[in-house]
């Protein structure tokens, strides 16, 4: 592998972790979020000043994986408080928040942002297997959530809210673990982002990265593991692979977030479900992975 | 003087957000859609504005033509884009309204070029003195046009028979049916006035800024939905307080808190805090 194919590896490693950490509190637990790239961005910018201050790779991952969970939970707050198209605005703001408090702070960089972000000491091979191991254990740990008591409580509540209150499941709890756990995935992300790039600045972290995230997990199928892998593979790439698209890649972005939600609103997972059911015509009829 | 004159500031931005607001709120009060794709129609209505502007020289033609023509694109949106996605679950239209957005602002960038346009001779850029402040014609007819189109709104739901088939039909969509309104008839006219409402906000922001942008519709996207979540969603006095409220709070905060934050965090910190207090927004009935 050369250099260049390094790291568009890496790079998508790193987009399934936020993608998947934003899937676990849009597609599993049902909350809309159009601010996760603002977790991404704690994620980075705590790594990166933290890694400057002196503290070694893994401790800068943790530290801020641990702060973007913190505001996460804080965030998820307001989910208590406003519901649906409401929190999605909420969250919304809360992104331009956080872009406007870096912009306007010094020691945040301001605009200009971060540079000379120390190494992580590893050799680009060493990092790509890093990140690698922590896509695959995101994976793990999503496919894991799902199956688990916690997978179904979380469903319950996507579902219907009331209902899943009157089995007396605490919605409330549940709906802030969803964004402290989505939330630390994304700060993961961000942290090894700031590694892998070695410099950062508000605009990788402003409204398009969140609705891009989202576009990942919209496309794959909210709330479909295997899906959101797929397409974030596929939306990662596809501008790299082609330098024509590569200008029109916000319009192709736009017309497939379009397109998909348009024609085809379960996403690849409803297509691979929906051939699944035409392939198996006359079997048992149980209802494939959907959300 | 300086607070007066960032009154008189904040209330002109607040009447631009009003006039694109007003649309959104209406979309959300009819089909509970967040209707992001209306800041493109917004900067269509800029372009269209200012292409026949520096076409025929006339202001006048220019608004007619952008009204009209967006509000007629704002009807094909409805059609070919939420109509069959309306049984859907709320992010799914909310997502593929986002969608467009992106690829309308892309498809203006890549047609009339990523740099924006200008008049080429900008209308009503002349001086007015006003309570001892400076402003241009532009302010004040961007004053007195939002004011004007809001009253004719008023008038148009609450005294003809076109507003009271609306409004019932807001109110109660299956009643409405029974007595003999057509639903689908509502649908088109509420994003006909929308949309030609935010073309008009859109042609007097550019006469502002003297400059088209593939992007100018970004920010104000972002805050019209700010304020019709503050407004209470649907509700059409509540969006027209909260727009004014905002443009006046902006215009204060980014003297007084502008080195803590920009001013669309500011409008953002508002939207947050308010909600938290009243999480069905300022001044919802619901």
């Amino acid at each position: 592998m050369g250099i260049y194919e390094i790291s568009l590896a890496t790079l998508v490693s790193i987009n399934i972790i936020s993608a998947l950490g934003l899937n676990l509190i849009t597609g599993f637990c049902g909350q809309i979020s159009l601010g996760h790239a603002a977790f991404y961005g704690i994620g980075a910018y705590t790594a990166a000043l933290s890694a400057k201050a002196g503290l070694p790779f893994a401790g800068a991952l943790l530290f801020g994986m641990a702060l973007a969970g913190l505001a996460g939970l804080i965030v998820g707050l307001t989910s208590l408080r406003v519901r649906e198209d409401f929190l999605a605005i909420t969250t919304m703001g809360v992104g331009f928040l956080f872009i406007g408090v870096v912009r306007q702070n010094n020691f945040l960089g301001g605009e200009l942002g971060i540079s000379a972000i120390p190494q992580s000491g590893l050799p680009k091979l060493g990092f790509l297997a890093v990140v690698l191991i922590l896509a695959a254990l995101t994976t793990v740990f999503n496919l894991w959530i799902k199956k688990s008591w916690m997978g179904f409580a979380f469903e319950a509540v996507a579902d219907d809210e009331d209902t899943a209150r009157v089995l007396s499941l605490d919605v409330s709890a549940y709906k802030l673990t969803a964004f402290a756990l989505g939330t630390a995935l994304a700060g993961l992300a961000g942290g090894l982002y700031a590694f892998f790039a070695r410099s950062i600045s508000p605009d990788n972290f402003g409204f398009v990265t969140s609705i891009s995230i989202l576009s990942m997990v919209a496309v794959g199928g909210i709330g479909s593991v295997f899906g959101v892998l797929i397409s974030t593979c596929l939306l990662t790439l596809m501008p790299e692979f082609s330098q024509v698209l590569s200008d029109y890649k916000l319009l192709v972005y736009g017309a497939l977030l379009f397109g998909v939600m348009r024609f085809w609103p379960e996403g690849l997972a409803g297509l691979t479900s929906g051939l699944g059911r035409m392939v198996k015509i006359g079997g048992d009829s149980r209802k494939g992975e959907g959300q | 003087m300086l607070y007066l004159e960032l009154l008189i500031q904040g209330l002109v931005y607040g009447c631009m957000y009003a006039v694109i607001a007003v649309g959104l709120t209406l979309v959300y009060g009819l089909l509970r859609i967040l209707h992001v794709a209306h800041a493109g129609l917004f900067a269509l209505g800029a372009y269209l504005g200012l292409l026949v502007t520096n076409w025929t020289g006339s202001l006048s033609a220019g608004l007619l033509v952008s009204a009209l023509l967006v509000g007629l694109a704002g009807m094909l949106i409805y059609r070919l884009c939420y109509q069959p996605i309306l049984d859907r679950p709320p992010y799914v239209a909310l997502i593929a309204s986002i969608g467009l957005f992106i690829a309308m602002e892309e498809i203006f960038r890549l047609v009339f070029g990523p740099y924006g346009l200008t008049y080429k001779a900008a209308p009503l850029q002349s001086k007015v003195q006003f309570l001892g402040t400076t402003l241009r014609q532009a302010d004040v007819g961007l004053v007195i046009m939002a004011v004007g189109l809001l009253a004719a709104l008023s008038y148009l739901s609450q005294k003809t028979r076109i507003g009271v088939g609306w409004r019932a039909t807001v109110d109660d969509p299956q009643m409405a049916r029974a007595f003999g309104i057509d639903p689908v008839k509502v649908r088109y006219l509420n994003f006909f006035v929308g949309s030609a409402l935010a073309a008009v906000a859109g042609v007097f922001v550019s006469l502002l800024s003297n400059v088209v942008e593939p992007t100018m519709g970004g920010v104000p996207s972002y805050k019209a939905l700010a304020i019709i979540v503050l407004g209470g969603l649907g509700d059409v006095k509540g969006t027209l307080i909260a727009s004014l409220v905002l443009g006046v709070v902006e215009a204060f905060g980014t003297i007084y808190i502008g080195k803590l934050l920009d001013r669309d965090a500011i409008a953002f910190a508002l939207l947050i805090v308010i909600l938290m207090i009243r999480p069905q927004g300022l001044f919802s009935r619901r």
